[in-house]
């Protein structure tokens, strides 16, 4: 599969599921529209969240070997490295015998969550350059 | 390396960090109930509930109640109105008095049934589970678990979305709406409250004191210390008694132990259940799928840089192949 392909993937992945982390499906009635039911499955979309942050792990190895670090560019290597780093102090935190402090759960948490809203905006925002850029020619003739 | 560090095995944190070479990370990251509730022998906490010995006086119910009525919550009335509409709210304000199930107002009760001939009473709470689900898949950082064993909710954090009580195998945590942060963040579109529970009397730990309803017992039905200890007298005392065991395995292994003279089965099939009302079934490890998905995330970079290397010397084979043909 095309590289480029397998980053949007796991990241859409990551995204539905890591909202479905909180508690919004269910009380804003997505998880009642038939077919979406798993939505609410905190341990299922729990399970999807790690599978794919496997394939972005694949992936971000991957392209950090072939490419180096430039490949990536520096903001969004900055934003990947603190939702990575994050979200493994989660993923061992849930480990039998693994514990942290409250207030580094706590400080980890809003970090992986504010990590993730940040590349969810950017996104956002590079898909509204593009267009942008895409239609600034047509306007100027 | 994957042998020491088997999804199962009871290893401690700093030998799993040091095996994945965060050894330096683990410094940075001190837990610092370790002094307050640890004991000498290091380790976690359990208590072992004598169910033989509970007469179901409820002094243990009442103490818990005096002890913690300053951290009950002090609702704003009227509540939010919850959005999307159907959304409700969950009010114990007026029902404070309840002690006959887990309420925010009342974090132990006492189960009562008839088995055998036999009077049990069952004192009920959180069983503080060795891997809690609560506290793992809390998405916002307000729950958490100590080395000590102890699993607590900090109301001052808590949003209310009460995830903790759907992924709790007993639905242990309870909601009050009307309190707490999301009052100040967006009381009608998120969050419901604050979710409360038994935190084993953690200050009262905090400065030497046993839980409140330990010390309050006049039969000696609970004992506290290191939870393999507790967990060999619990053996003892059914094999040498003859009775049963609740704990050691429920949910991958919980720190608190039960110890009845007749089955939980039977004690399962006749005690009153619903909200707020835990039963006493066998449950398995809810955390166990994600945790041996979680080495393939741990084992992911691996694969990754692999494939790359792999990419790489084909395509140095490749172009030597190339090479090679030219010079025919
Ligand atoms: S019994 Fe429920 S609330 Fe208590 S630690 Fe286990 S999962 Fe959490
Ligand atoms: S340990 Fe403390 S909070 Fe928990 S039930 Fe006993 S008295 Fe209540
Ligand atoms: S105080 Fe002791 S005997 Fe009385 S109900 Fe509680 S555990 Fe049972």
């Amino acid at each position: 599969m095309n590289s480029a392909w397998i980053y949007r993937i796991a990241m859409a992945v990551l995204a539905v599921s890591g909202v479905a982390q909180m508690p919004v499906f269910k009380r804003y009635g997505i998880a009642s529209i038939p077919g979406f039911g798993w939505t609410a499955d905190y341990f299922f979309t729990h399970r999807l969240h790690y599978a794919a942050a496997a394939l972005l792990l694949f992936w971000l190895a991957r392209r950090l070997m072939t490419g180096g670090p430039a490949a990536l560019g520096r903001a969004r290597l900055w934003l990947l490295g603190v939702l990575v780093l994050t979200g493994a102090v989660r993923v061992l935190k849930n480990l039998p015998d693994v514990d942290f402090s409250p207030l580094t759960v706590m400080l980890v948490d809003w970090t992986h969550l504010a990590a993730a809203m940040a590349i969810g905006l950017a996104a956002l925002l590079m898909l509204a350059r593009r267009r942008a850029d895409a239609r600034a020619p047509i306007n100027r003739r | 390396m994957f042998k020491h560090i088997a999804p199962n095995s009871r290893i401690t944190r700093r030998t799993l960090l040091k095996t994945l070479g965060l050894g330096g990370t683990a410094a940075l990251l001190p837990d610092r109930a370790r002094a307050a509730a640890l004991p000498a022998s290091g380790g976690e906490t359990a208590t072992l509930l004598d169910l033989s010995k509970c007469i179901g006086c409820g002094a243990c119910v009442q103490t818990c109640r005096e002890v913690n009525a300053s951290r009950y919550p002090d609702p704003v009335k009227p509540l939010p109105t919850l959005l999307p509409p159907g959304t409700r709210n969950e009010d114990f304000s007026d029902k404070r008095g309840d002690d006959t199930r887990l309420t925010p107002y009342n974090w132990l009760f006492i189960q009562s049934a008839r088995v055998d001939g036999k009077e049990v009473h069952i004192p009920r709470r959180c069983m503080h589970c060795q891997n809690p689900p609560c506290a793992n898949l809390c998405p916002w950082g307000a729950a958490s678990k100590r080395e000590s064993g102890t699993v607590s909710i900090d109301a001052e954090v808590c949003l209310g979305g009460a995830k903790c009580r759907d992924v709790c195998p007993w639905q242990i945590p309870q909601r009050q709406s009307g309190v707490g942060l999301y009052l100040h963040i967006l009381p009608t579109m998120a969050g419901n409250g604050v979710m409360f529970k038994c935190d084993r009397c953690q200050d009262r730990v905090a400065t030497g004191q046993l839980p409140a309803c330990v010390e309050a017992c006049p039969q000696s039905v609970q004992s506290v210390g290191p939870r393999n200890e507790l967990a060999a007298a619990a053996r003892r005392m059914a094999r040498e008694r003859g009775g049963y065991i609740y704990g050691l395995e429920e949910n991958g292994g919980t720190n608190t132990i039960y110890y009845s003279p007749v089955p939980f089965e039977k004690l399962e099939a006749a005690v009153a259940k619903g909200p707020g009302k835990p039963h006493l079934a066998s449950v398995a490890d809810s955390m166990a799928d994600s945790n041996t998905l979680a080495w393939a995330v741990l084992l992911a970079p691996l694969a990754g840089a692999a494939s790359a290397l792999l990419k790489g010397t084909k395509r140095i084979l490749a172009s030597r192949e190339a090479k090679g043909g030219s010079h025919e």
